[in-house]
């Protein structure tokens, strides 16, 4: 294996050589560097696309931030290299290393890659093949890294099953210290990489996929899924926090413009709201918050260690932290007037959310004022769970031009099932009123962002079953837009068609699609999130290679009855649930809001032992008060 | 305070750019000034404006992958403070790669500090063996060259009169590597490029490192 200093040294040769350099160096503020000899366990925490993406990522700045706390552990950072830098890292046979010590991936007990999305899967192969690794788990020896990976993407393996040691379902702060214990104890054991997997399988929120396995019907639906070892669970439930801990405040700083630069604070994790399309809001539950004072004082703490210009309060619904209101006041007090940029995503669409932001003075009117409607017609907001009049977007406009913003940036989704020609006719009105009104308010400078992406069915949803559109379906809708949206005032932007579709496919695979990754990156399949037409035929090809239908995958609509090749992970929400909400959806039927009242997804009595461990305000759903007795509203 | 046009006070802060830094280029570094003002607590002056700027300026932009053990650079604030204090604090602020060697007031009606550079001494040291005696001569040939025009983005230039000095070094004791030392013009619209000499003395500049020893002032 080679050295870091034999690394370092060829390094310098060819870094001139590509564009910027400072992306493969490290050396940045806040990094951590120890003692590669007197550290036990020496982990990579792996972003698998290029460093301006990645190094702004919240997660793996968590794990960077625990890992190194503890001293018989070291965290080093990779991230994939942009196409000059591989060539030349091929070029020269410098494997692929750590931006903090240069020490090749190879070097390391363990490998982490967070999978936020599925397009990063073939970026995954790729570091692995640079590193020098082997691309298939079952080819690794004790000679090789433990390869994880969490994130999630990972609530659907099954893709990636054949590539990834041992995946995380659900939060990562605690299950990775249980994983590092566990790869101590197994390295002092001095038993075999098997041991090591079944050792790993007893970890609640860790899933093997080498101990199981799975069979087909002959139309290709998953016939049955089965445990090879029986220590292995089934299912594997997702591991969560029982409370949000202080926030991480010693961010790395870049020496290099990346894609956000700023300090990041989660003031709330979960989402209350159920939105049948939502992934995140599905699969992060139960809401979890965090009090004021803490968000404040990781904020103060958190510039003063770094110097950033902007800081961004993080959650899926920011209006719905229950202390929104004292949370700007406090911030805009303390960090008004120091040149500091305060972002707020994810606000409801209300006339409160346009005062909310003015509040936070620093912040405006630089960009748009932000808006998700989803869909523009009652009905298709009906069918998503995502009940906003008109009316109430359009006072809310009308409150955000008043104020001084000129640009409104209103983001759609087209897709959704059962959608017709006037369901998306109606985001165009929709953004023509929108301007109309910013017109008749700001003047001939109003403007409209209309970000249209294309929705894609996402397991452990309530639209999990159905069909994603064809790329010819998406075409015409995206047309119909385009030639609705003519207008020098607004501005539509869109996902390729053939970009979604990867997502598609990728999203609700089986197993089988492992085989279909493997051939798309021998292919040259890498960077699929950055939207270059060019891959689209090499997934074809590797589809048709490994004789599988691509459609089956996007275009099916499933069977209720169907097996899904998922359903041996519980992300805590039940199958019932889910149905329950799918046929909801077909009625038009709306379900509330679960702050007030549980509507039973099946979280709570899941995790009844962690809420009657942290009793009170931090989380959203019903308290449990003694053991034994069912929670309210825990039937079905 | 915040907002406050007229800054009361211009410090003339030279640091030394190290290895850890060496890739963050022009624009980069310039950022990281700020936030390392913002992590010192020191209140930066910003320009007015709808987009208000922070007001620093570099005295001479150092290119992508040169290190420097002398650069100057002017930074207004908005509060005035004893400079030892404002020294410690620019110290225990400053990023890896980045050392205040010096910090002092200035006049705030001092002539910008780009336009006060003349010239740039470099020291560029190869990374490939090469046999001492064969570069002296092509050094020599280029010394005596009357014009040495290159091409750069386009544009055809004479090299020559932008090199004050070029010498070889003597090789310090275990010290293999070959290393020059120049001094170029660094005039506004008259920049001789280091990498450019090495390029003119068929070196391949990539396989070569250079840092900046010191810019030299008019007066």
């Amino acid at each position: 294996m080679q050295t870091s200093s034999h690394i370092k040294a060829e390094l310098e040769k060819i870094l001139l050589s590509v564009q910027k350099p400072g992306r493969y160096v490290g050396g940045e503020l806040n990094q951590i560097v120890k003692d590669w000899n007197s550290v036990q366990t020496h982990v990579a925490l792996i972003f698998p696309d290029l460093y301006d993406i990645g190094l702004p990522n919240l997660g793996l700045a968590i794990l960077y931030d625990i890992l190194n706390q503890r001293e018989d552990v070291l965290a080093e950072r990779a991230y994939s290299p942009w196409q000059d830098m591989e060539a030349a890292l091929r070029n020269r046979h410098i494997p692929l290393y750590s931006l903090e010590s240069k020490q090749p991936l190879a070097a390391f007990d363990i490998l982490g890659f967070t999978l936020p999305y599925e397009t990063l899967y073939t970026n995954v192969l790729n570091i692995l093949d640079l590193a020098e690794i082997p691309i298939f788990a079952s080819e690794r020896t004790l000679d090789h890294p433990l390869v994880i990976a969490g994130g999630n993407a990972t609530y659907n393996p099954e893709p990636m099953h054949a590539f990834i040691d041992a995946f995380v379902i659900g939060e990562g702060e605690e299950v990775i210290q249980d994983i590092v214990d566990a790869h101590q104890a197994w390295k002092a054991s001095g038993e075999s990489r098997a041991a090591l997997m079944i050792d790993l399988s007893q970890i609640s929120g860790v899933y093997v996929p080498s101990l199981y396995e799975e069979s087909y019907h002959p139309d290709g639906t998953l016939a049955g899924f089965e445990k090879r070892d029986d220590r292995a669970p089934l299912p594997v439930t997702k591991r969560i926090l029982g409370q949000l801990p202080p926030p991480t405040t010693r961010f790395l700083v870049p020496s290099v413009e990346v894609v956000h630069n700023r300090v990041a604070v989660e003031i709330m994790r979960g989402c209350t709201r159920g939105c049948r399309f939502c992934h995140a809001g599905m699969i992060t539950r139960p809401v979890r918050e965090r009090p004021v004072s803490q968000i404040l004082e990781a904020l103060d703490e958190a510039i003063k260690n770094t110097g950033y210009e902007e800081i961004a309060l993080l959650s899926l619904s920011s209006s719905d932290y229950t202390n929104i209101n004292d949370l700007v006041e406090a911030v805009s007090q303390r960090f008004d007037g120091r040149h500091l940029t305060i972002t707020l995503p994810s606000l409801r669409i209300e006339s409160f959310s346009a005062e909310l932001m003015d509040r936070l003075k620093s912040s405006r009117p630089s960009g748009g004022f932000t808006l998700a409607p989803e869909a523009a017609t009652e009905r298709m907001r009906h069918i998503i769970n995502k009940p906003v009049s008109t009316d109430q977007l359009m006072e809310s406009v009308r409150a955000i031009y008043s104020r001084g913003w000129l640009t409104v940036k209103l983001y759609f989704m087209i897709g959704h099932p059962s959608e017709t020609v006037e369901d998306v006719r109606a985001i165009a009105d929709v953004c023509k009123a929108v301007l109309a009104e910013g017109r008749r308010i700001a003047g001939g400078r109003a403007k409209v962002n209309a970000g249209v992406s294309t929705f894609v069915p996402k397991p452990h949803t309530p639209f999990q079953w159905v069909s994603c559109d064809t790329v010819d379906q998406i075409r015409a809708k995206q047309e119909l837009l385009k030639n609705e949206l003519r207008h020098p005032n607004i501005k539509l932007t869109w996902t390729e068609p053939e970009d979604t579709l990867m997502e598609a496919w990728l999203s609700r695979g089986d197993r089988r699609l492992s085989e279909v990754i493997y051939r798309a990156w021998k292919k040259g399949a890498k960077f699929d999130a950055w939207g270059d037409q060019f891959r689209y035929p090499l997934w074809q090809e590797a589809f048709s290679e490994a004789q599988l239908d691509p459609a089956f995958y996007s275009h099916r609509p499933r069977d209720l009855a169907e097996h899904l090749p998922w359903e041996h992970i519980y992300a805590g929400v039940r199958r019932s649930y889910l149905v329950e909400q799918y046929r909801w959806s077909l009625e038009g039927r709306l379900r509330a809001d679960c702050r007030d009242a549980c509507v039973a997804c099946g979280i709570l009595p899941h995790f009844a032992t962690l809420r009657r461990e942290n009793p009170g305000i931090a989380w959203k759903c019903p308290e449990v008060s003694s053991r034994g007795k069912r929670p309210v509203g825990s039937g079905g | 305070m915040a907002g406050d046009p007229s800054p009361l006070l211009r410090l003339r802060v030279t640091f030394q750019k190290s290895e850890a830094l060496r890739y963050t280029g022009h624009l980069d570094l310039h950022r990281a000034w700020e936030r390392m003002l913002r992590r010192a607590g020191l209140p930066l002056a910003y320009s007015l404006g709808f987009h208000p700027q922070p007001r620093i300026q570099q005295a001479c932009a150092l290119p992508l992958g040169f290190t420097s053990r002398e650069e100057l650079i002017d930074i207004w604030l908005e509060q005035a403070a004893p400079v030892s204090d404002l020294e410690a604090s620019l110290r225990r602020a400053a990023p890896p790669g980045l050392e205040i060697l010096h910090v002092e007031c200035v006049d705030l009606r001092a002539p910008a500090l780009q336009t006060q550079v003349r010239a740039a001494d470099y020291e560029a040291c190869l990374l490939d063996p090469l046999p001492e005696t064969s570069l002296q001569p092509r050094i020599d040939e280029l010394l005596a060259a009357e014009a040495l025009p290159r091409e750069r983005r386009g544009k055809t230039y004479d090299l020559r009169p932008l090199i004050h000095e070029l010498v070889l070094l003597p090789r310090e004791e275990n010290q293999e590597l070959t290393r020059l030392q120049m001094r170029l013009s660094a005039r506004e619209g008259a920049t001789g490029r280091p990498e450019e000499v090495l390029a003119a003395l068929d070196l391949d500049p990539l396989h070569t490192r250079i840092e900046r020893i010191k810019l030299l002032f008019v007066s």
